[in-house]
């Protein structure tokens, strides 16, 4: 059973009769320095298969030794999620063919993950909802195949592939929900907030990149449907690689139709894994899930089992960032917003980076203004993320101090926030190079003032007759005579002055 | 040159300290031996004259130059074809991994690199160990110096027949289920199982992770030790390698005392089953220990008579994982299948497997993929790892009662070639002594007690608590002195030998 994008019912008319049942499963890829198991460097890009060894390429013989930091951010992640931390844990292999994982298995951990029965809470719109946590536990990922020829890009199809090695054993911490369970049309903004916050959370902890542009954050929506009333869970769909968190939101809505439409049908929902597509944001079926799929799980008897000290366990806890909702409750207070103002920087994905900025001197009135409006303009011209734009907080926080400073207005900073975002520099380079400095040599704004009176000798008049709103078109005339980059205020003052 | 072949690698070593001989000579006199004999014994997949002659040169350099070497520096010694070398193929007895050379040393291999030992060549085995008699080899099998109609054991038969033949004064094996102690017993060679954990693992092609263990084989107790110094010891690149030093071997292999050291026979690793000839040998071996001052306790071990079939369930739900990996995308053999056009990445994995593995390897795999498919995983792998704890259990029980527990090494004398080839249940009951070690991870040494009935050798079983590996050697040295005194000499095949 297939449905296409046509036989959607739509989101509201489906929760009248469902209610959505989800489950998260996010992958965060650890930036340590090596591999979860050998000691090639962990670094995104490279030339294909450069960052291997006899370990990460499965030769006959290698053997894996768990990377320590690996294990201490694994633990970090899962107390920051209020998770329990195993005493005694072991890694498992998940046994499958497929040539971009030398081993033919994944080593992973199975049925004792380091970290388990955790929670966090998030916000949407001003309600808090808890997210109960099932477990995070370690794995390696696999390496990359890129299929060539073909239409789609997939394997079926291709003429042949490429396999590169580089990201095969990188560490992943794979964070696992229980069922969410929320009212259906928070479902996809609760799913949305949830993997924002755990990139922040990533972020703040300073293990990951959390990148989910480059995949170092990668998320799978599960979701199925039960009619209204009902205890029963419906099958459920995987949604795999949902690479932003704007794509979390349309993925889960997108199968909340989808599913609604099928069971409308009285057909049943097939359990399968499905791939979302950005640019359509639909989903298309990818593997049917059977219970024929044995990963014939069993303990790694190459690694020895890992048994994190509760001293040590304690220690990494004293090391842990401030919980999200009190940071959000401390960064409000300091910061003067009102909840309206806090939820719609909440709500773009903006509160680490109005923080950042704040951080890197900007009032945080001023950060919130601009990251909100100006720049979430252009994110969503692009259809990208906030934090995807090529800006950095500390260049927002430069550019707001050029308007601090009078050195540029407003109207100019917007062109610098132009320059900046097409990579031509830092605020100052762009500044410097587009001329855009407003003008603050007083004998030329005084010439272009004389000008302006002596080319409008009418509104002149008028000015020497006491009506001083009629300023307002001398100033826009010598304001459009230096090509914006004069402060309007003191080109006022010179007006009124040489005219009283 | 029969002089120095006739020397142990302890006497050859105080020759090369003494300038008696030098590393090059002692090597051309070994490689001269397998060129003349191997092609008798098929002990060798691979023969490396012009790295080991390199290797001898450079250490008679070394000491020359006064430099200090390590004490086996200059004695050549022959890798069991399992172990990762650079320079040289490791097919590990498979066509899957014909002409594949690896591009790193096993860290046994690189220790014995960095001590001197000049590597003749790779020996044979059971196609990826699993076996014991070598027929199981995709090169055709070794043959055993004291009958070559009759097979050395395995799978370490290739290391054991070049010992007992005087291709190799040493040779390192490996010993999953008993494939160093039980080639050892056939062809009267000295095989020891270290501690699990005590070798690195690392670069030894694994058959099953959690049973395999590399040790010597060696002509005396005390070469078996002072080999045993060099490759073990802590490897950070092997995260089951104990962190700890090796046990005071080579002193214990010296002082060879058992006076009141207290003697365990396992009643559940004796008797019915075994061969007359077997048994007489090891019980007059036991008596010699008496008479030198040694307590002999009877201890029983129930969960042992579990051991070979928890064995026949952990070991192949490791090998079906294990193997995995050779799927033809990377190295090793590629074959395309027949009457497919344009074929996926699996049908190639699915042809090259068929193709590159032999029946036992598909045997077991298939075995072990059962054993761990869902619905069976508790009844099969779950089962097998509880007798497995009971195993270690009565290891410890008996261990209380005895300081070391003896048996004979295996149940029979060499057999004929192809006698066992289609029976694979006798062929694995010919491990049944030496499975509860593994299973246990406790140490084990084979020492040779004298011919049977059929003139063939018979080998004497010693097992120790974990980590005390010193007490096989002390236990061991004494036996084999006791035995020499009795026989007059050392006992050497008839055939082969020039």
């Amino acid at each position: 059973m297939t449905t296409t994008a046509t036989d959607l019912v739509p989101f509201d008319e489906a929760l009248e009769r469902y209610d959505p049942v989800m489950g998260l499963e996010v992958h965060v890829e650890l930036n340590t320095a090596t591999k979860m198991f050998c000691g090639c460097p962990a670094t995104f890009g490279g030339a294909p298969n450069t960052n291997v060894c006899p370990v990460c390429l499965g030769l006959p013989g290698a053997l894996p030794v768990v990377n320590g930091k690996a294990v201490e951010s694994a633990i970090r992640i899962g107390l920051a999620l209020n998770c329990e931390i195993a005493e005694w844990c072991r890694f498992a292999r998940k046994n499958y063919f497929y040539p971009d994982m030398p081993k033919n298995f994944q080593t992973s951990q199975y049925d004792e993950p380091i970290a388990f029965n955790g929670w966090t809470e998030v916000e949407v719109d001003g309600e808090t909802y808890r997210i109960e946590i099932e477990r995070a536990h370690m794995e390696e990922d696999t390496g990359k195949s890129s299929h060539v020829g073909g239409a789609t890009g997939r394997i079926h199809g291709a003429d042949y592939s490429l396999l590169d090695y580089n990201r095969a054993g990188i560490p992943l911490i794979e964070i696992v929900t229980r069922t969410i369970e929320v009212p259906g049309e928070k479902a996809p903004a609760v799913a949305r907030a949830y993997v924002q916050q755990l990139r922040d959370l990533v972020l703040a902890l300073g293990v990951s990149d959390a990148r989910m542009d480059q995949g170092s954050l990668r998320c799978d929506v599960n979701l199925s449907l039960k009619p209204k009333g009902a205890t029963a869970y419906g099958t459920r769909s995987e949604t795999k690689n949902v690479n932003s968190f704007r794509s979390v939101e349309r993925a889960a809505r997108y199968e909340i139709g989808r599913h609604a439409a099928i069971l409308d049908a009285g057909e049943k929902v097939v359990q399968e894994t499905r791939h979302f597509h950005e640019d359509t944001g639909t989903t298309s079926s990818g593997r049917e899930k059977s219970d024929a799929e044995d990963y014939r799980y069993f303990p790694e008897p190459d690694l020895a089992p890992v048994s994190p000290s509760r001293m040590w366990v304690e220690e990494l806890r004293g090391t842990l960032p401030e919980p999200p909702p009190q940071r959000r409750r401390r960064l409000q207070a300091e910061w003067g917003f009102s909840d309206l103002e806090m939820r719609d920087t909440v709500g773009a994905g903006a509160l680490e980076l109005v923080a950042q900025t704040v951080s890197a001197g900007a009032a945080p009135q001023a950060a919130r203004k601009w990251w909100l409006s100006e720049l979430a303009r252009r994110a969503n011209e692009q259809g990208v993320e906030l934090v995807e734009l090529p800006i950095t907080p500390e260049q927002v926080a430069q550019i707001q101090g050029l308007v601090d400073a009078g050195t540029v207005n407003d109207k100019l900073a917007r062109q610098v926030f132009d320059g900046v975002l097409a990579g031509e520099g830092s605020p100052a380079e762009v500044v410097e190079a587009r001329g855009l400095a407003v003008v603050s040599d007083e004998g030329a704004l005084s010439e272009a003032v004389d000008r302006a009176i002596e080319a409008n000798p009418d509104v002149a008049q008028k000015i020497r007759d006491g009506k001083v709103a009629a300023a307002g078109a001398l100033i826009g005339a010598v304001m459009k005579d230096m090509r914006g980059q004069a402060d309007a205020g003191r080109v006022r003052e010179l007006i009124l002055g040489k005219l009283s | 040159m029969t002089d120095l072949i006739s020397l142990n690698a302890a006497g050859l070593a105080d020759e090369l300290a003494s300038g008696g001989t030098s590393s090059a000579e002692l090597t051309r006199a070994y490689l001269d031996r397998i060129e003349a004999y191997d092609t008798t014994l098929h002990a060798f997949l691979h023969v490396d004259a012009e790295g080991a002659l390199a290797a001898a040169h450079e250490v008679d350099r070394k000491r020359a130059g006064g430099e200090e070497l390590s004490p086996l520096a200059g004695v050549p010694i022959a890798v069991k074809d399992l172990f990762c070398t650079v320079g040289q193929p490791t097919t590990c007895g498979s066509r899957i991994l014909e002409g594949w050379v690896p591009p790193y040393d096993a860290t046994v291999v690189s220790r014995l690199r960095r001590a001197g030992l000049p590597i003749l060549g790779k020996t044979n085995l059971d196609e990826f160990a699993m076996g014991s008699s070598t027929e199981h080899s995709a090169y055709g099998p070794s043959r055993n110096p004291w009958d070559t109609e009759r097979t050395p054991g395995g799978s370490g038969g290739g290391s054991a027949a070049a010992v007992a033949g005087r291709l190799a004064p040493l040779a390192i094996g490996t010993d999953t289920g008993g494939s160093i102690r039980q080639p050892g017993a056939l062809t009267a060679t000295v095989g020891v199982k270290p501690t699990y954990g005590g070798v690195s693992r690392y670069g030894i092609v694994a058959l099953a992770s959690s049973l395999d263990q590399a040790g010597p084989v060696t002509r005396t107790v005390l070469d078996a030790a002072l080999l045993h110094e060099v490759i073990g010891g802590h490897d950070p690149m092997d995260s089951t390698s104990i962190d700890a030093p090796v046990p005071p071997v080579v002193e214990a292999a010296r002082r060879g005392d058992v006076s009141g050291l207290r003697i365990g026979v396992v009643k559940e690793l004796g008797g019915e089953g075994f061969q007359s000839g077997v048994q007489a040998r090891f019980e007059e071996a036991v008596e010699l220990l008496v008479g030198a001052g040694a307590k002999v306790v009877e201890v029983s071990c129930p969960s042992f008579v579990k051991a070979l079939a928890t064995y026949y369930l952990v070991l192949p739900s490791e090998v079906s994982s294990n193997l995995a990996r050779f799927d033809a995308m990377r190295y090793g053999l590629r074959v395309a299948p027949e009457d497919v056009d344009d074929p996926s990445a699996e049908q190639v994995m699915a042809a090259s497997r068929d193709a590159g593995f032999g029946d036992e390897v598909k045997r077991r795999i298939i075995l072990g993929t059962y054993a761990l498919s869902s619905g069976y995983y508790d009844a099969y792998y779950g089962s097998a790892q509880k007798v497995r704890a009971l195993v270690a259990r009565d290891f410890e029980a008996a261990f209380e009662q005895a300081d070391v527990l003896v048996s004979p090494t295996a149940p029979t004398t060499a057999f004929k070639m192809g006698e066992k080839l289609d029976d694979p249940l006798q062929m694995y009951l010919q491990d049944v002594a030496t499975i509860p070690g593994n299973l246990a991870g406790v140490p084990g040494i084979s020492v040779p007690a004298g011919l049977a009935e059929d003139g063939l050798p018979v080998g004497f079983q010693l097992l120790a608590p974990l980590q005390a590996d010193d007490r096989l050697y002390n236990a061991g040295a004494a036996l084999e002195r006791l035995l020499l005194e009795k026989w007059g000499g050392p006992l050497t095949p008839p055939e082969v030998m020039a």
